[in-house]
């Protein structure tokens, strides 16, 4: 790791005005991605700016909807009451990433804003129609993932909430990677009354993605036939030494029939 | 140079650290707590697992300075001051759970976290899912699964429900 | 003896401190003064080394030091050496070129050491590193066996054109040939047995230290074999006299033989500390692991087997070609020839064998001797050969097991390649795992399975192995440059209590517990009276480590031969102090006796004595009761045994679970049951990794695709099942302990009855052999395959 400065500011102004006065900056959640990233020298910031006292983590039970403060970590997601009485697809999410050690330190803000193409977050939070919340403005999910590792936030911007709306009915299916853990494939489905939203991690080369013509099958049929005989282009899929884009496309037919199948 | 202030085992620590410093270096090389161990760079192996303000984390995956103000126990923390084996201690010992020791502590640790956050039981299902972030290359998880299991009664004073799943 | 001695589950006396946090592993330990270096590898598979520019890196806070390679050959320090020589068909001996210690001229593989930085911290050593300013020349590389031999292919060592290190044969030729052609049925397969990385969850380390007052030198290091590092280190590569070099390779979190071999860290740090008088630390980061250890197995292989018309084998020939890697680690040039071929007779009578390998250099991170070394290839080979002739011959694939078994009254019996069994009852370990795991009872299982949607498959593997290695002169006359015996020191201390000085080194086996079982069997001294010793040249006369199953076998050999020497002192003693004759004294559970009398004194009676020797045989006898004893075993060991290994495939995902897996092992007499069960537990994990999970993947040109945990899958809790383990023995006729060895049995049985498992629970696919590890997406390109032809019929 090369040496960096790091400040704990103790507000999110505080913690924006750092990263703003410096491009060099980066704003340490979790750590779960940054930690291991900066360990391998592949990143090299002049500040690390520390937001664990910021304020950012708890939730908050809405209306037909859950907030999560952005440095809730997954295991507090996980075992939240609220989130698995409103949205228990989400909870069941949170309690599924990497390892035991992993959910006490990652957090939902962290995991977003990194967007990398196999977390489980991305898949939620597009797939619920989730407004990102930030230091500016909130965000429909729809305009925030913008391929992999990248999103709408800016700079001097950062995540201090998401707000999930509950679903009618949800699940998530993750094929994992046998060595990383992280997903080959995850499918979220999500029914609400307007129809259904399918979004997939894992395998898409440009990152996370909504699943359109499964979405328009499962909104008429809801029920895994429905989309038996939907495939998935395997261009547009990742290939690695794990899975080949055949084998990723039809992985994505799988999870998300086991989804929906699940889906409560 | 930046400074950390912690409690480590119950006694307070400040120490000096370069911001880049792990937490698991300070235990390590700072205050030569060598029992947690680093197996790995990928944050996988588990070998570095310690409690931070009562859950399991792995201080490999933590800067020193993130852990200002911090409560730590490390494996060296567990055992009784007359000696006394913490139950999870014991029943690693009595089911022959350990072979070269190494992932020794971070799995006792994670144990430990794994059976407090469950008193409502643990299926040996839920145990083998519980230490993802645990690698051993020695036992093949047999002997460890049983102690961990064995270990529950122990440490919630009750025998462990039946269809716990 | 009572609860405590052979046969007793004690529980380990090691376990203590482990569990408390107070082992010393090398990294653990720090000298005064201590610098730290850090290695910068190639990031290349194969090129011409140029300039190396040291300014920067020399400049950078911290630094004390760079090496190159041209540094050391500058002093003259040696090579790494290679400790066995394997010869051609032709005679001659086999292509050995040097292995510099840093890299001088080319670069070989990814991973190959080029400069070490030593510095005030690591992270400096570190920061240094990057600022080295390396000059290469790319060269065409080749990680793969077909791609090495290639014609045109680019030699790894500019002397060895064509890549090949040997071309060897074993058995009867012509012997074979004609039993082919006068064969009912032949039966023939092509198959690969993947490459492994050995993971120990402990990553390597040195740390060497030197003292200039009396010009001696310290390295610890994490080694199986401190002795034999001292040996090859000392006197090969850094001309060091043994009685200036200590070695200690202290508490070793596991090695599974990657941790046998003299690496080049260990002879940079010592060389380090003695040109700058302070100690020096090297610890490596995994992902270092993944590119600097070697490496396991990676054969291709054809096999042929021929049958008569009733299914009795008549004769086998093999053809395998091994991948050595970009230099010749220590032990590597045995391990496809004298522990994988000699093995193929497996526990069958065939006849005649005949096999022969070619073993490659190519631009990767040296093989050698991972848990098993050459046995599980040998044993994967056999096994899925045998049940690929059951298929193809109609016969039952356990029938056609027991129809070819060596017979009980055949021992001592004689293999067509090299080997002399000693004792095995196949037929009993067979009988008994299939009735551990309920064999008969599968079809309502594999019925039950398909009604959840599941592919259930059983498979079966009968198999032997050759351990306890091994007899110096055998093992001389097939190349090796050591003895292999094991030396053991037993000291009676005046108040009675026992350490035991061991060439054996424990790295989990928990040889502080078994060992001290066998003194309190032998000797009667309780077992918190016993202290084993070992891994550290200055306190241990001699010894040859821990590999192949050896320990107990070997090591405990020599502690039985030394405490019958400590019996027999003790006996002269007591016969003194008894005014008895030396004939008439017996020793029986700490006692000495005198025949029909009521006379007795204690060991430590007589212990006392031999340190107080006031009433003594002085004239006859010296004071003192310490012995030494070196044992060199007769012959191989020749565990084995059957595991039975149970698979459930979900065909939508192609993901292949071990649901049940049962191993009956004939280990010999066995010490510690506990101990016994969890070493093949843990070998069993490693063998269902192999067949299931692991796999080291270059890609054409020489990097390492699967170069971390992120890629390299290891087993977890998750993936594995329980692991029902009996044992079904019978002795080994040889040793005095009548023990044969279980630290490998379980990553040798196990593969070939996990795939011969996949391969019957896709029965319906028509698939008649998969290689290694099934993953997910290779079964379900298989059974997408099948399927057209499924949905035709």
């Amino acid at each position: 790791m090369y040496d960096f400065a790091y400040q704990k500011p103790g507000s999110v102004a505080d913690a924006v005005k750092a990263l703003a006065a410096d491009p060099e900056a980066k704003a340490l959640a979790g750590g779960m991605t940054l930690i291991p990233v900066l360990k391998q020298r592949l990143n090299h910031p002049s500040v690390v700016v520390d937001l664990a006292k910021t304020g950012l983590s708890g939730i908050t039970a809405g209306a037909g909807s859950v907030t999560i403060g952005a440095m809730t970590t997954h295991a507090a997601v996980a075992a939240s009451a609220e989130v698995r009485r409103i949205i228990p697809a989400l909870a069941a999410l949170a309690g599924g990433i990497g390892d035991e050690q992993v959910r006490h330190r990652g957090t939902i803000g962290g995991s977003l804003a990194n967007d990398d193409p196999a977390a489980d977050y991305p898949a939620a939070a597009l797939a619920l129609g989730a407004t990102i919340t930030t230091n500016k403005r909130a965000i429909a999910a729809d305009d925030f993932f913008q391929g992999m590792f990248t999103t709408a936030l800016e700079a001097d911007e950062i995540i201090t909430s998401v707000t999930f709306p509950a679903p009618a009915a949800a699940n998530y299916q993750k094929f994992r990677n046998p060595a990383s853990r992280y997903a080959i494939v995850g499918v979220f489905v999500a029914r609400f009354p307007a129809g259904v939203r399918v979004a997939v991690t894992g395998a898409g080369q440009g990152g996370v993605f909504r699943h359109a013509a499964m979405e328009a099958a499962l909104s008429a049929n809801f029920s895994p036939d429905a989309i038996a005989a939907v495939t998935t282009p395997a261009g547009d899929m990742n290939s690695d030494i794990h899975a080949s884009a055949e084998y990723r496309a039809h992985l994505v037919g799988v999870m998300a029939r086991r989804a929906v199948a699940a889906a409560s | 140079m930046p400074q950390v202030s912690l409690t480590v085992n119950g006694t307070q620590h400040t120490v000096e650290v370069e911001n880049r410093t792990l937490l698991v270096e300070l235990l390590r090389e700072k205050i030569g707590l060598t029992g947690t161990h680093v197996g790995c760079d990928t944050s996988q192996c588990g070998a570095c697992v310690v409690h931070v303000d009562g859950t399991s984390v792995k201080s490999c995956t933590m800067l020193a300075v993130q852990a200002e103000g911090a409560n730590v126990t490390t494996i060296e923390g567990l055992a009784a001051a007359d000696g006394t084996l913490h139950p999870m201690q014991e029943m690693f010992r009595e089911h022959h759970a350990l072979q070269c020791g190494f992932c020794t502590p971070g799995m006792v640790m994670s144990a430990i976290d794994l059976v407090q956050s469950h008193p409502e039981g643990l299926s040996e299902h839920q145990i083998r899912e519980g230490l993802e972030g645990n690698l051993c290359r020695c036992t093949g998880y047999h002997n460890i699964v049983k102690a961990i299991a064995a270990a529950w009664p122990l440490m919630h004073g009750k025998t462990m429900p039946a269809a716990a799943e | 003896m009572g609860h405590e001695g052979i046969g007793a589950s004690v529980r380990r006396k090691e376990d203590l401190r482990f569990l408390n946090g107070r082992g010393h592993y090398t990294d653990d330990m720090n000298r005064p003064g201590q610098l730290y270096a850090y290695i910068r590898r190639s990031d290349r598979p194969h090129a011409r080394l140029g300039a190396i520019d040291t300014a920067a890196a020399k400049a950078s806070p911290g630094v004390v030091a760079v090496f190159t390679g041209a540094d050391m050959a500058a002093e003259g320090i040696g090579g790494l050496p290679c400790g066995w020589q394997i010869h051609n068909k032709d005679g001659s001996p086999m292509a050995e070129p040097p292995h510099p210690v840093l890299a001088t001229g080319k670069v070989r593989h990814v991973g190959d050491p080029v400069a070490v930085v030593i510095a005030q911290t690591r992270q400096q050593a570190k920061d240094a590193a990057e600022k080295l300013a390396i000059d290469y020349h790319d060269l065409p590389g080749a990680a793969g066996l077909r791609e090495a031999l290639a014609p045109g292919a680019a030699p790894v060592h500019d002397e060895v054109q064509g890549n090949l290190c040997y071309d060897w044969h074993i058995g009867d030729k012509a012997m074979v040939d004609a039993a082919f052609a006068g064969a009912a049925k032949v039966v023939k397969l092509e198959l690969e047995n993947n490459r492994l990385i050995p993971n120990a969850m402990e990553p390597r380390a040195a740390v060497g230290d030197f003292d200039p007052m009396s010009g001696d030198y310290t390295l610890i290091t994490t080694s199986q074999n401190p002795h034999v590092i001292r040996l090859l280190m000392g006197a090969f590569v850094l001309h060091i006299p043994e009685n200036h070099l200590r070695v200690i390779a202290p508490d070793v979190g596991g090695g599974f033989g990657s941790k046998i071999y003299h690496y080049a860290e260990e002879a940079i740090v010592t060389w380090a500390a003695g040109k700058l008088k302070r100690a020096v630390k090297w610890t490596a980061e995994r992902t270092e692991s993944f590119m600097s250890d070697a490496h396991g197995r990676d054969h291709i292989s054809t096999a042929e087997l021929a049958l008569d018309k009733d299914g009795h084998f008549l004769a086998l020939r093999v053809s395998t070609l091994a991948n050595m890697g970009a230099y010749l680690s220590t032990f590597a040039p045995c391990v496809p020839t004298y522990l994988y071929a000699t093995l193929l007779a497996g526990v069958y009578k065939t006849p005649a064998i005949y096999a022969e390998v070619k073993a490659v250099f190519t631009n990767s991170v040296p093989v050698d001797a991972y848990r098993g070394a050459g046995r599980p290839e040998a044993t994967f080979l056999l096994e899925r050969l045998v049940d690929v002739a059951a298929r193809e011959t109609g016969i039952d694939r356990v029938e056609i097991r027991r129809r070819n078994f060596i017979p009980n009254d055949a021992f001592p019996y004689q293999t067509p390649v090299a080997l002399q069994y000693d004792s095995g009852d196949y037929t009993a370990t067979l009988n008994a795992a299939l009735k551990a795991a309920d064999y008969a009872g599968f079809e309502s299982r594999r019925a039950a399975a398909r009604a959840r949607g599941k592919l259930r498959g059983i498979g079966v593997s009968t198999y032997l192995e050759a351990c306890g290695i091994a007899p110096s002169a055998v093992v001389g006359s097939l190349g090796a440059r050591a003895g292999l015996y094991e030396c053991a020191n037993i000291r009676v201390h005046p108040t009675g209590s026992v350490t035991v000085f061991t060439g054996a080194h424990s790295h989990g086996q928990g040889h502080e517990t078994t060992f001290a079982q066998l003194v309190h069997e032998q000797l009667g001294v309780p077992l918190d009276q016993i202290e084993v010793v070992h891994g550290d040249t200055n306190r241990i006369p001699f010894g040859m480590g821990t590999y192949g199953s050896r320990s107990l076998a070997v090591g405990g050999s020599a502690m039985v031969k030394a405490m019958d020497k400590i019996i027999a002192k003790g006996k002269k003693i007591a016969a003194h102090l008894m005014e008895a004759s030396v004939e008439d004294v017996e020793f029986k559970d700490g006692t000495f006796t005198v025949a029909g009398t009521d006379k007795s004194k204690t060991l430590t009676d007589i212990s006392l004595t031999a340190y107080v020797p006031h009433n003594y045989p002085i004239e006859e006898l010296e004071p003192g009761l310490e012995e030494t004893a070196f044992y060199d075993p007769k012959n191989f060991t020749y565990p084995g045994g059957c595991h039975v290994a149970e698979v459930e495939i979900d065909p939508e995902t192609g993901v292949t679970s071990v649901v049940n897996f049962t191993a009956v092992d004939d280990v010999g007499r066995v010490i510690n049951p506990m101990i016994v069960e969890g070493q093949v537990q843990g070998g069993v994990a490693q063998g269902i990794g192999q067949a299931l999970l692991e796999h080291a993947v270059y890609d054409s040109a020489g990097q390492l695709l699967s170069g971390s945990m992120m890629d390299y899958t290891m087993p977890r809790a998750d993936n594995l099942p329980n692991i029902t383990v009996g044992t079904e023995s019978t002795l080994c006729t040889h040793n005095p302990l009548g023990v044969k060895g279980c630290g490998e049995v379980g990553a040798i049985g196990s593969p070939p009855a996990v795939m011969n498992a996949v391969v019957d629970a896709l029965r319906e696919y028509d698939v008649r052999h998969i290689d290694m590890p099934a993953t997910a997406p290779k079964i379900w390109s298989i059974i997408q395959a099948g399927r057209p032809r499924m949905a035709a019929e």
